[in-house]
């Protein structure tokens, strides 16, 4: 490649960062998991953790721009895994998310891969329009793009990967010059959106059962002691005990008698907060700002606008997942089954995150060159 | 289109410092979520976390054991396990209610009774649910521990009585402590508790109960015990030594057989209680798990009265026996002296009303003195006797051999009996006492009532020569009371003369209680329910029958064994029903005595199983009230009835 970036142009900050909320991470899920039947998990995670800093580099070095230009084959394929999962896919905790992926040996979600798409897409969207300003047509485009997905990954159901494709949408069209006014009719729609689901009559008919539950079962935790209610509570038992200095590593007995729920995972906020206290919150939730405000940073410093687009897809996507899943761990918002991005164990999830991460870099060892 | 994004460069920097600001304020608000967790609330979540993670058990103290005076076991303990619902979370206990209910067989009204019953307690003590687990609901606690998080089992210890009511009314019996027992005991009992309700266990309840401990332990999510705080050991209740001796039990037990009545034993020269029965009888078992209301109606609403220790509580009219008192008064007296005689047609009239000897219609007593009118018992002699005595004098001596009040045994609930006075005509009905009554109370009928054990206490005092020792079951028990009560000697030689001749003298009513070589003595009575002219009025009924006593001591003088033995409703006379009890206890007491002495076979090395015996209780601990159908074999009214001649 004529413009071969050397080493010295990767961002080492963002790595840095990014390697230390890993090794938070790899540190809570050998704490939640030794002396289970599932201790030994946190090897996995490293395993891989190691896969997805290699696929970043490996991705960080094709230039951007040659993926941008196959968005619109990446989308048909999306589309086309996202079908495949619905007819062919292995149901697992009650949803169809996976295919087989031979090669890796474990199962892959395809709906973490069309994240991956959608930023991509979306990217490539928005920086082909023109002007400064988005109109109403360039909007509903966008929506349409993102809809279709949108639903599909929905009938799987999976409601929190759905989620996560709106802040994407809208932070791109944010920066894609959103009028103020589409703003407002849009934030609208989606507070009644979110009221909808609140209320039964309408959720009945637009939820699944379980996603229902979860819902009431946030509402009322007091009506489901063993449900998502249950969980939650028990979330809000263990940080809260935590106190300041927390409990110590390995000393959490929410964590270590199993009261918190997928304590390795989903919930593995909660174990960190009751074993490191405050203070280790302070430090996990402030490396997550410091990740994000950097990846803001590559965005602003971005050659071009869809580099910047692709950077703040990116970001959009973790942000999201950082505030969804840690409001879920304080009891602020209902269970979502949306992990924390780099700490939960999580094959797909964590190499979502790295191949995200590969996109940002790339934009990055390419912002000084023409 | 030819990829215009590529050069294009004009970035929106002002919304990608929003973006910027947005995400610090995201962070900003989600670590303000965590404060209030963390620093604001966290000691309600630091306790919400104990909770979660330890769960207090208590830990049961098993009573104290009872033994016989040769250390054999009365009263023992077996394992079981209880059932215990943790109210910790309100919620969770709503939850599994019906579960509960289905999967222990337990009512739903019956669970909601006990949670509001207890609705005062506080949230962390766990309540006994079910007290006694079967096997099916061990096998269900065990196997839903972790989607019932709410039960857990403890073992406890539960009484384990003799079958077939063997000594169970001086036993007594435990059961669930009520809310007045709660109330009294300052925080040391909680609902679902035992402690002893009636007889011995009542009475020696604080010795025999223990302190309960307590466990602390880890529990996991699922409710699986991981690790334990602190255990509080249990204190174990005292064992106690009682007075009884088995083999007398068992021979005082199968003697009366299926008889209402009741028999007492004791050594005059201490108040040690041998052997104390009361039929019918119930068994203890019963209770020793928690009884339900319908059992226990039926038990209090029986019309035998089962609950009943007749041996201390039966009040009734002593009929002759109540002739000691009257000889003794006479003799004490001097009025009429000691020669004084009458001649007995079989009636007398006194204050212008005819009295009948109870030999009326069948013959007469002809002249008889003091020893002849105590050996054939002649109501006529005690008449005039009481007659010339009044019931001032009566009432004095009656009081003083130990009638109409208690004997201070170690048993709660005894009664005190009545010895009926001019006072006590007076204070109670607040009419004067008619001389009349003197005439019956001199041949104990009329308001005159006694329990067996006054009688057993009176006559072995009197034959003591007026030391009457406090009946107690508890052996070494501390300072034993003792009421002296000077006789002359002339007067219990006389006395203790005559009831020697009862049972081995030509005419004495009770020559069926001899035994070979022992001075067997006694007086037997036979007291009339109601009069004879009642009776003739409401005919022969099984109620109205006569109560048939027989009270016998061994040997004539310083007696070491005196038996009252009472049975109810019989018909027959008193040496002939009563007469065969004290007979055969007083036979075993000196068949044990005599081969106790050369050393030969004592009760200690006794072969256990020899099959022909009833078995010593400690060889056949198993069974009993868990399968009270299977038990009949080992039961003492049918075993060995060969056990007194043997």
């Amino acid at each position: 490649m004529k413009d071969a970036p050397g080493t010295r142009d990767y961002d080492w900050w963002l790595l840095a960062i990014l390697a230390t909320i890993c090794a938070l991470g790899v540190m809570e899920i050998y704490s939640a998991t030794q002396g289970s039947s599932l201790s030994g998990m946190y090897m996995k995670q490293v395993r891989w953790l190691v896969i997805g800093f290699v696929l970043m580099f490996v991705l960080s070095r094709l230039d951007y721009h040659l993926i941008l230009d196959q968005a619109p084959i990446l989308y048909l394929i999306g589309l086309a895994a996202l079908i495949a999962v619905l007819l062919f896919g292995r149901t697992h905790f009650g949803a169809k998310r996976w295919i087989p992926i031979p090669a890796l040996g474990e199962l892959v979600q395809v709906s973490e891969l069309v994240k991956l798409i959608i930023i991509i897409v979306l990217a490539r969207f928005f920086a082909e329009v023109r002007s400064d300003e988005l109109d109403l047509r360039d909007l509903i485009k966008a929506g349409l793009l993102v809809g279709i997905p949108l639903v599909l990954i929905l009938k799987q159901p999976d409601l929190g990967t759905a989620l996560v494709l709106m802040p994407m949408l809208a932070v791109g069209a944010f920066l894609a010059g959103l009028k103020w006014q589409h703003a407002a009719v849009f934030s609208l729609a989606g507070m009644l959106l979110v009221g909808a689901v609140f209320y039964p009559p309408v959720s009945r008919r637009l939820l699944k059962p379980y996603q229902r539950e979860r819902i009431t079962s946030f509402l009322h935790p007091e009506n489901d002691p063993k449900g998502s209610g249950y969980q939650l509570l028990q979330s809000q038992i263990a940080v809260g005990s935590g106190g300041f200095w927390g409990k110590g590593f390995r000393n959490g007995s929410q964590n270590q008698l199993g009261y918190i729920p997928v304590r390795y995972s989903d919930f593995i906020m909660s174990a960190w907060a009751e074993e490191q206290g405050f203070k280790g919150v302070l430090l996990a939730l402030g490396l997550y700002m410091a990740l994000l405000l950097r990846l803001v940073q590559n965005a602003q410093r971005a050659k071009d606008r869809a580099g910047m687009f692709l950077v703040m897809g990116v970001a959009a996507a973790l942000g999201f997942h950082v505030l969804v899943n840690v409001a879920m761990v304080i009891g602020a918002m209902p269970v979502t089954g949306i992990p924390l991005p780099l700490m939960s164990y999580g094959g797909s999830a964590t190499l979502f995150v790295f191949l995200a991460i590969g996109l940002v870099m790339n934009v990055r060892l390419r912002r000084f060159v023409n | 289109m030819s990829y215009s994004f590529r050069n294009d460069n004009r970035l929106p920097q002002g919304r990608l410092a929003v973006a910027s600001y947005v995400i610090v304020g995201m962070i900003g608000v989600l670590l303000l979520g965590f404060w209030k967790l963390q620093v604001i609330d966290s000691d309600r979540y630091t306790s919400m976390a104990e909770r979660n993670r330890v769960r207090s058990i208590p830990v049961i103290a098993p009573r104290g054991r009872m033994l016989d005076r040769d250390g054999r076991v009365l009263v023992d303990n077996r394992p079981s396990f209880s059932v215990l619902l943790l109210r910790d979370d309100p919620s969770l206990v709503e939850k599994y209610l019906p579960v509960i209910s289905d999967g222990l067989s337990i009512p739903m009204d019956d669970l909601k009774d006990q949670l509001y019953n207890t609705r005062n307690l506080p949230k962390f003590q766990p309540i006994i649910i079910k007290p006694e687990a079967s096997d099916a609901d061990i096998a269900y606690i065990e196997s839903h521990r972790s989607d019932i998080p709410v039960l857990e089992m403890i073992s406890v210890s539960r009484r384990r009585y003799l079958p077939n009511g063997f000594l169970a009314h001086a036993e007594g019996y435990v059961g669930e402590v009520s809310e007045q027992q709660i109330e009294a005991s300052n925080g040391k009992l909680r609902p679902g508790d035992f402690a002893g309700k009636f007889g011995l266990e009542r009475q020696y309840n604080d010795l025999l109960q223990g302190t309960d401990g307590q466990r602390r332990v880890i529990v996991n999510s699922v409710g699986k015990e991981v690790d334990h705080l602190t255990t509080q050991e249990a204190i174990p209740g005292k064992q106690i030594q009682l007075t009884i001796d088995y083999d007398l039990q068992m021979v005082a037990e199968q003697s009366l057989g299926a008889r209402p009545g009741a028999v007492v034993a004791l050594d005059p020269r201490t108040g040690e209680v041998l052997a104390m029965a009361s039929h019918p009888s119930m068994d203890p078992n019963d209770f020793a798990v928690r009884v339900s209301s319908d059992d226990w109606k039926n038990l209090n609403e029986d019309p035998l009265k089962p609950l009943l220790n007749r041996a201390i509580q039966a009040q009734l009219a002593p009929g002759s026996v109540f002739k000691i008192v009257t000889a003794t008064a006479m003799l004490e007296d001097k009025n009429p002296p000691e020669n004084f005689t009458t001649f007995c047609p079989g009636y007398a009239t006194f204050y212008g009303r005819q009295f009948k000897c109870y030999i009326f219609g069948k013959g007469s007593h002809g002249l008889a003195g003091l020893h002849k009118a105590i050996l054939e018992s002649c109501d006529i002699f005690f008449y005039n006797v009481g007659m010339r005595l009044g019931i001032d004098r009566l009432s004095y001596y009656g009081s003083k051999l130990g009638l109409g009040h208690k004997t201070g045994i170690d048993l709660p609930s005894e009664e005190p009996g009545l010895m009926p006075s001019a006072e006590w005509a007076e204070r109670v009905y607040h009419r004067k006492w008619y001389a009349g009554e003197t005439i019956s109370v001199a041949i104990g009928q009329g308001a005159v009532i006694t329990t067996p054990l006054q009688l057993a206490r009176m006559i072995g005092g009197i034959a003591t020569g007026g030391v009457f020792k406090q009946p107690h079951l508890l052996k070494d028990a501390p300072n034993v009371g003792e009421e002296r009560f000077a006789l002359s000697e002339p007067t219990v030689e006389k006395i203790t003369d005559a009831m020697y001749g009862v049972v081995n003298e030509d005419g004495g009513t009770a020559r069926n209680v001899r035994l070979p070589g022992i001075e067997v003595s006694g007086k037997s009575g036979t007291a009339q329910v109601i009069g004879y002219a009642t009776r003739e009025k409401f005919g022969k009924q099984k109620k109205f029958e006569d109560n048939a006593w027989f009270v016998g001591y061994a040997p004539k003088r310083n007696p070491e064994i005196v038996v009252a033995v009472l049975v109810q409703e019989s018909g027959k006379h008193g040496g002939e029903a009563a007469g065969p009890v004290v007979k055969d206890i007083i036979k075993a007491y000196y068949d044990k005595k005599n081969k106790r002495s050369p050393g030969q076979l004592t009760t200690e090395n006794k072969p256990k199983d020899s099959g022909d015996g009833p078995a010593v209780p400690r060889a056949k601990p198993v069974r009993m009230a868990l399968k009270p159908e299977t038990s009949v074999a080992a039961a003492p009214t049918q075993a060995a009835n060969a056990s007194p001649d043997r």
